[in-house]
């Protein structure tokens, strides 16, 4: 990845905080850490990777995403009003009576939202026959879920993870937001995950580990994963709940919490809002 | 003898399959039980087997479901619904997806699994999910038919499939439409409602000892429980003055619990109630277990006296 392509895509990440934070600031509370981890990942697939059309949703060869961890639907919401798919207003209504941008991401409101999501542990089931439907229809697109730590908790992704390799998923690739932390505490305070890239390689995926924050990192990994043609790979981001957001960043309390005012002007601030 | 209710099952799949290429058969270890190895055979690709995992089972044919495809996904009825409930609910159900999830063996029928195979509650649990079509096939000529509904109906569903053994109660040529009841007999002193494999042959049964003792029951098939077909039950409330449904499951919850909501609010009318009262299954045989549950014909005539005599 040349310098420009990471800038560019290191400028794209700001903005997606940014205007997550403010969406979610807006209301005054949300689940903020969980989508700050994944911010680099969702700019990275939607804005190098991901063949989707905004015009057209649910064009029938686009990539698809499962974002299982759907608590952390505010960041990919802002990522699909920056790409188009809905007015950047809407980012304002999350949450509100009405809205079509609910807290859990939901397949029937939100243009570009592939699968409704919010019980954890069941995306990476649906992206599984998401996989299934695509290798059927003959289509060329890939599969991509991101499921969280402390979701993997949930028996189903063991499942779901025995399945994908049982059938040969060669064009599902997961994610998992290590982030370390779990609502009632640090996850190998609560339940262990240890080497999770382990997990999976001995459930019969490609497995890799990287910084998940690091666009080269991102690019290398995604890159070596789509070369896997009959196994499904899972690339285990390390991440920082909260990343990238002053009051939210590696704080225990940051899962699901109140934002003031003060936090947001702050937040912003730090980010550089309104800065080129 | 014709064919047992879960071949029916599978050939129907087969032959829609042949037409629609969206039509998937998913299982969780139990094709062998279901009897879908036909379609495996003729199908290879359009059938998935994900091991023991139910949960998984209803999550991937969600996403099945997601791209257009028509997942049927089967499992022994308590598995299918308690161990899926939360799958079901939401990645099917919640995500306005369409997935038809089977569950088999519906109450006593699991024999001997027992009191762990033996789903009293199924439906009552099914009734809950908001916009769900429930069926349950009483013959093998509903079978078919309801089947082939099931897959032209844009929406989910949970078919209650009794696996083996074979009834014709109707002629081939019978027309089904989901979420209207059929009358079998007519009737004026009392009217049986019933649904399923094997308590709508009881009901006629318990009809014929009725009409020996001089009175006059209507036999209802409810092969749809959910939507209930609510203009027939008020039109039979309001002929007959009392009603008596049959199911083989909870009395709570399920067929009986949507009659009684119903009679209540529009049209209050006696009523019995003929299927578990609120206990667990437990092994036994059929002839065992249905004396044991008191849901023969003989219990079903009983009721239906004691309910006629609550008219005012």
């Amino acid at each position: 990845m040349n310098q420009e392509k990471k800038q560019d895509l290191q400028e794209k990440a700001r903005e997606v905080r940014i205007e997550t934070l403010k969406s979610i600031g807006h209301l005054g509370v949300g689940h903020v850490g969980g989508a700050m981890s994944i911010v680099e990942v969702l700019t990275y697939l939607y804005y190098a990777e991901m063949n989707v059309n905004p015009q057209e949703p649910r064009m029938n060869d686009r990539d698809r995403l499962v974002l299982s961890k759907g608590h952390a639907g505010p960041a990919l919401y802002s990522i699909l009003a920056m790409k188009g798919f809905f007015p950047k207003e809407w980012l304002l209504t999350l949450n509100q009576g009405g809205t079509n941008l609910p807290s859990h991401c939901d397949r029937n409101r939100t243009p570009g939202i592939d699968m409704t999501t919010g019980s954890l542990g069941q995306g990476l089931s649906a992206a599984v026959g998401i996989a299934l439907a695509t290798r059927l229809n003959k289509t060329d697109n890939r599969v991509f879920a991101i499921i969280g730590d402390g979701e993997s908790q949930e028996g189903q992704n063991w499942e779901a993870a025995m399945s994908a390799a049982q059938f040969k998923l060669g064009r599902l690739i997961a994610f998992t937001d290590y982030n370390k932390m779990q609502i009632d505490g640090m996850t190998e305070d609560i339940m262990d995950l240890a080497a999770l890239e382990n997990k999976w390689e001995s459930f019969g995926w490609h497995a890799q580990r990287i910084d998940g924050h690091d666009f080269e990192a991102l690019a290398e990994a995604v890159k070596r994963a789509k070369e896997e043609t009959d196994r499904p790979s899972m690339i285990v981001l390390d991440t920082i709940k909260g990343k990238g957001c002053s009051f939210a960043e590696n704080k225990l309390g940051s899962h699901n919490m109140p934002v003031s005012a003060d936090d947001l002007k702050e937040a912003l601030a730090a980010l550089g809002e309104g800065e080129n | 003898m014709g064919k047992d209710m879960r071949t029916v099952y599978t050939d129907t799949l087969i032959d829609i399959a042949k037409e629609n290429e969206q039509i998937c058969v998913l299982e969780a270890d139990l094709m062998a039980a279901t009897g879908t190895k036909t379609f495996k055979d003729v199908y290879p690709d359009r059938f998935f087997d994900v091991g023991v995992a139910e949960a998984d089972m209803v999550g991937v044919a969600s996403g099945l479901s997601a791209e257009g495809k028509i997942p049927f996904a089967a499992s022994f009825g308590t598995f299918a619904s308690r161990r899926t409930f939360d799958q079901f609910f939401l990645s099917a159900n919640y995500a306005q997806l369409n997935v038809k999830l089977v569950g088999t063996d519906p109450g006593i029928t699991a024999q001997f699994n027992g009191g762990t195979h033996m789903p009293f509650e199924d439906i009552g649990m099914m009734r809950l999910v908001p916009g769900l079509v429930i069926i349950e096939p009483a013959d093998i000529v509903s079978c078919e038919a309801l089947i082939r509904a099931a897959a032209d109906y844009k929406g989910s569903m949970y078919i209650r499939l009794h696996r083996k053994g074979s009834n014709a109660l109707y002629a081939e040529d019978q027309k089904f439409e989901l979420g209207k009841g059929n009358v079998l007999v007519d009737g004026d002193d009392v009217t049986i409602i019933a649904t399923g494999f094997i308590m709508v042959p009881e009901a006629l049964k318990a009809a014929q000892i009725l009409k020996e003792q001089g009175i006059s029951a209507a036999v209802i098939d409810m092969h749809t429980i959910k939507p209930l077909d609510n203009k027939l039950v008020l039109d039979y409330a309001q002929k007959t003055g009392a009603i008596v449904t049959c199911e083989n499951h909870q009395v709570a919850g399920g067929l009986g619990g949507a009659v009684a909501e119903l009679l209540c609010e529009e049209c209050p009318t006696p009523l019995g109630r003929i299927g578990s009262q609120d206990r667990f299954g437990q092994v036994g045989t059929l002839e065992f277990l249905i004396k044991e549950y008191e849901m023969t014909a003989e219990d079903i005539a009983k009721k239906a006296v004691s309910v006629i005599a609550k008219k005012r």
